[in-house]
């Protein structure tokens, strides 16, 4: 952006055929543009990383950006889950129960050190990442991450999105993946 | 007239002869020891009694003791306060480690209830004729007492984390 006072609203379009009065591009390439420009995050936020989320909420970083401005505290229409923080094992079936009530397409971003790995908390009562229990896309590191991190997990969410077919819910691989994690 | 230490101490004393024993000052807190058997009278008597006044519950908790011999293994502490005078007390009952079973104290206060819950989930003491002895913290399908000494920290069956890269060693995981 050379002039920084303005703030450039036009997304690169997708790869495609342009002729006089007419751009013509594969119905992928537009429905994940619509995704990820229009990801809708369910935060499940449990520790100190959710309060990391309410700073990217916040005006200065403002994740409304990305297309993300409606917080749903449920399932019913979100796309992204975000994990943010401690999962205890009393926790775990809940979490799991929040996943499965999603509708697909659904993506989750485990953010923070606890969420992906257990962080800290090397002990009996708490889950050793979420990937136990959910098929995870990205994981952001930090304990807390910044909101800046949490940013770009949802940026490479976004890229992974954007490039997703739109058959790819219905692939054998992707059957096989959650039948791994015993969903449906 | 603040309520001084050696009154209550005399005062059980005469009360209940020996189930109460080894009085000691331990960080500005008398600290006794009773039979177990008897902590139902001992705590009615100190709740009731018209000089002591020890009107609150401050705190259960439990302790392992693992170098103890096995009657005196395991031990539940209560905590009380006498809100009139300023004055707190604790109270140490041992028990045995086969047999770890006291009587609750919930007819009392009720807010032993949690607290007692919380004492058997870590410690697997079984307070009699509690109204809801059930886990609190931990998850209701844990089989094991975490807070016991003998209780591994770390999740045996792991997989997913090389001590090599932790800089752990098996001194110390």
């Amino acid at each position: 952006m050379s002039d920084s006072s303005k703030i450039n609203t036009n997304a690169a379009a997708p790869d495609g055929y342009t002729g006089e009065g007419f751009f013509a591009t594969k119905l992928d390439s537009v429905v994940g543009m619509a995704r990820a420009n229009s990801l809708w995050p369910l935060p499940f936020a449990t520790s100190c990383c959710g309060i990391e989320f309410m700073a990217t909420m916040a005006s200065h970083y403002d994740v409304a950006r990305f297309g993300s401005e409606r917080m749903s505290f449920s399932p019913r229409q979100a796309d992204m889950l975000l994990v943010m923080g401690t999962i205890a094992k009393k926790m775990a079936p809940i979490l799991r129960q929040v996943y499965e009530q999603m509708a697909e397409p659904r993506w989750v971003i485990a953010v923070g050190a606890c969420a992906s790995s257990g962080g800290i908390f090397d002990t009996y009562s708490v889950l050793q990442g979420i990937d136990k229990i959910i098929p995870v896309d990205v994981y952001v590191p930090g304990c807390p991450p910044r909101p800046e991190q949490i940013l770009d997990g949802i940026m490479k969410l976004q890229d992974l999105v954007r490039s997703e077919s739109v058959r790819r819910r219905s692939s054998p691989e992707y059957t096989e993946l959650l039948a791994s994690y015993n969903i449906q | 007239m603040a309520l001084e230490n050696s009154v209550i101490q005399n005062k059980l004393t005469h009360k209940f002869d020996t189930l109460v024993s080894e009085f000691v000052q331990l960080h500005d807190i008398l600290t006794f020891e009773v039979n177990a058997d008897s902590i139902l009278d001992v705590m009615k008597f100190l709740k009731e009694d018209s000089e002591l006044r020890f009107n609150f519950l401050t705190d259960v908790c439990g302790i392992h003791y693992p170098d103890n011999e096995a009657h005196r293994q395991f031990t539940v502490v209560y905590h009380m306060h006498n809100w009139y005078d300023n004055v707190r007390i604790r109270i140490k009952c041992f028990l045995s480690a086969d047999n770890p079973e006291i009587d609750t104290v919930t007819g009392l206060f009720l807010s032993a209830n949690w607290q007692e819950r919380e004492t058997y989930d870590f410690y697997g003491i079984i307070f009699k004729g509690h109204p809801q002895l059930k886990r609190i913290l931990n998850m209701d399908e844990m089989v094991s007492f975490p807070m016991r000494k003998e209780f591994p920290l770390e999740d045996g069956g792991r997989t997913d984390k090389d001590d090599r890269f932790f800089g752990r060693t098996t001194d110390n995981c």
